[in-house]
């Protein structure tokens, strides 16, 4: 066989293989569910894989608990929080007051509100770029297309290049749903792997923009962002932890004040500092840290993304 | 006495036919499964296109008009023919992807050609044996260098190169992309090119040199001609290789879809796109479907490209083979 056979061979079998994984995956979930009363957690997607990660480890800790996490949404979660299919519901937003009630009477006790952790977004330019402060208006025309060149929004006469991620990146879902409105990207926007790459990759365009975790922003300048109606305000652990920056938010973990002990227990466990370090390497805020003091996130988190990312890529090979 | 040792032969005879038989067969077992295996492949990534042409559902969203007719309202190609399958209204139109793909097979194959002819031909014809005992396991040795690797090399230090020295306004763009691409073909066509330009008969170069041609003549006008089949085969393998390749594109193409024609702009290959999206496709949607389409597409056309290369390496075989007789 020859060489372009072999090697399209090895990717159809890879792909082969992370289909039955995920198969596998979604059975072994499945089948545990009767054995020990599980705790079910379900909403964000954002917050899946954070969640998945706390859960794996509290399952670790604790023998014998099983916590189950579903996607579909913060709606989705919040719905199975209140008609019960549900015992813990994650939610990247809020909830509602009309939500609350609802949730209050089907369940017979106030709904807790528990934030686990905090999630911002930057908008990052090349170092010597002239321009500090963006509105969000302004972002959204610049990723959409509408404007193109650097001096409409008072930068040098140069091209805009745009740099983005993938759309199976969680980051840009959150940039699509709070900066695009839900409307496309243009085109020209190059997709990278990793929040770890595009700071790279502005950081070595002087016309480039991108957006990621603000946690890695070593390479690339962090622009101040301009909601409407506010002050343009730089990104900083102060301003995402008062809530000032318009592109953070809160991760929620929402249930029913009279929840079970293996709902409080799990929902405690979150603000252990063992789980806010798995906040930490999952790529958000962790929320005592940012209470705490300044301390950035280090080097070797942007690498390790890099490591992953690479390696995860090259099975797809 | 004459009977029983006929009767000898013919259990040893008997026992020699049925290690005959088990042999071959298990031989044949063997190589029908790989056989087996390439065609359940084949099958398994044709089956999940499959509701491309069956599903009302997924024709919603993908079809093969859609795939190749469909444009959206806009002025420059670009703005008509759009691969955005995520959106809210998906637009999976695959000229941008299959123009990307072009592209970055186009300039690789543009660098890779001559140089590993080149290199070929200084191999076979003009360097001292001891030093072409060192060129061709080197150049060999580039084939095993991780795609990856080439990837990681072209986004980090070829682009920002490139970039200061020609100005382009984006860092990662066909050039960039294609000359990664080409520095993992030169390996295929060096090879290739090299066992050609090796088994031209010696009988050849003595003729020419006894005409009075010099040993760039003899090379250029008399060596490369003879073995032009396997230069050819060559090129249709490194080409095979070029539209499957994956990860040097998906990192050091920008990956922007974009439906253009200069080689200045950001690509987005078909590999590389399978290879980023498939990742997080809901099973059995639209988006799902579209990626393995394009996965048939360069099951067709890799084994389409082999073929005709395997069949030029024969035809080549037949020649050199005459020529000796």
């Amino acid at each position: 066989m020859t060489h372009v056979a072999r090697s399209l061979f090895t990717f159809v079998v890879a792909v082969a293989l992370v289909a039955c994984g995920g198969g596998e995956k979604a059975g072994q979930q499945g089948s545990s569910t009767r054995s020990n009363k599980p705790l079910t957690v379900k909403g964000s997607d954002t917050m899946v894989i954070l969640t998945q990660r706390l859960a794996e480890d509290y399952m670790k800790a604790n023998a014998g608990t099983v916590v189950q996490v579903n996607g579909g949404g913060s709606g989705t979660g919040i719905a199975a929080l209140i008609n019960g299919t549900a015992d813990l519901a994650m939610a990247s937003r809020p909830m509602k007051d009309s939500e609350k009630q609802q949730a209050a009477k089907s369940r017979g006790a106030e709904v807790v509100e528990h934030a686990i952790a905090l999630d911002a977004l930057a908008v990052f330019v090349n170092a010597v770029n002239p321009v500090q402060q963006l509105t969000i208006a302004q972002v959204k025309d610049i990723f959409q297309g509408k404007t193109k060149n650097w001096s409409e929004v008072g930068g040098p006469n140069a091209p805009i290049v745009l740099y983005g991620r993938e759309s199976s990146s969680g980051t840009y879902d959150y940039f699509r749903e709070h900066v695009m409105d839900k409307g496309d990207f243009a085109p020209a926007v190059q997709t990278l792997q990793g929040t770890a790459a595009i700071i790279n990759a502005v950081g070595s365009d002087k016309n480039g923009i991108g957006y990621g975790g603000i946690a890695y922003a070593k390479e690339a300048r962090a622009l101040a962002v301009q909601a409407e109606g506010a002050q343009p305000v730089a990104p900083s652990e102060q301003t995402v932890a008062d809530g000032t920056y318009p592109l953070s938010r809160k991760l929620f973990f929402y249930f029913p004040q009279n929840a079970a002990e293996r709902v409080t227990k799990f929902a405690e466990w979150s603000l252990t500092p063992e789980a806010q370090a798995l906040v930490t390497s999952v790529g958000y805020f962790p929320l005592a840290t940012v209470a705490a003091s300044d301390a950035p996130a280090t080097d070797t988190t942007a690498t390790e993304t890099v490591a992953t990312d690479t390696a995860a890529s090259t099975t797809a090979q | 006495m004459t009977t029983r040792s006929l009767g000898t032969t013919g259990r040893r005879e008997r026992r020699r036919l049925f290690q005959n038989a088990l042999m071959t067969g298990a031989f044949s077992v063997a190589g029908w499964v790989a056989i087996v295996f390439i065609f359940l492949i084949f099958l398994f990534t044709f089956k999940e296109t499959l509701p491309i042409f069956s599903d009302p559902h997924v024709r919603e969203e993908a079809s093969l008009s859609k795939f190749f007719v469909e444009k959206q309202p806009g002025e420059t190609l670009t703005e008509q023919y759009v691969w955005q399958p995520t959106s809210e209204k998906p637009k999976v139109s695959l000229w941008p992807i299959i123009l990307g793909t072009l592209k970055a097979t186009f300039v690789g194959m543009l660098f890779a050609c001559p140089v590993g002819v080149a290199a070929a031909l200084f191999s076979s014809e003009f360097a001292p044996r001891r030093l072409r005992e060192v060129i061709k396991p080197a150049i060999e040795l580039l084939a095993g260098i991780p795609s990856v690797v080439m990837g990681f090399f072209a986004l980090i230090v070829l682009a920002t190169w490139l970039q200061n020295a020609f100005g382009f306004t984006y860092r990662l763009n066909a050039i960039n992309a294609g000359l990664a691409l080409g520095f993992a073909l030169v390996p295929i066509v060096y090879t290739i090119s090299e066992d050609g330009l090796s088994a031209v008969p010696k009988a050849y170069r003595e003729a020419s040199y006894a005409l009075g041609a010099t040993k760039f003549q003899t090379a250029w006008t008399v060596v490369l001609p003879a073995a032009a089949p396997a230069v050819f085969a060559s090129f249709v393998l490194a080409f095979g290789r070029a539209i499957g390749e994956t990860m040097i594109l998906l990192m050091a193409g920008g990956n922007a879809a974009l439906t253009t024609f200069s080689l200045f702009d950001p690509l987005r290959t078909l590999s590389a796109t399978i290879a980023a999206e498939m990742g997080e496709v809901v099973v059995g949607s639209a988006h799902y479907s579209a990626l393995f389409f394009m996965g048939t597409l360069l099951f067709v056309i890799t084994f389409v490209s082999n073929t005709l290369g395997q069949w030029i390496i024969a035809q080549m075989q037949r020649r050199m083979q005459g020529a000796k007789a």
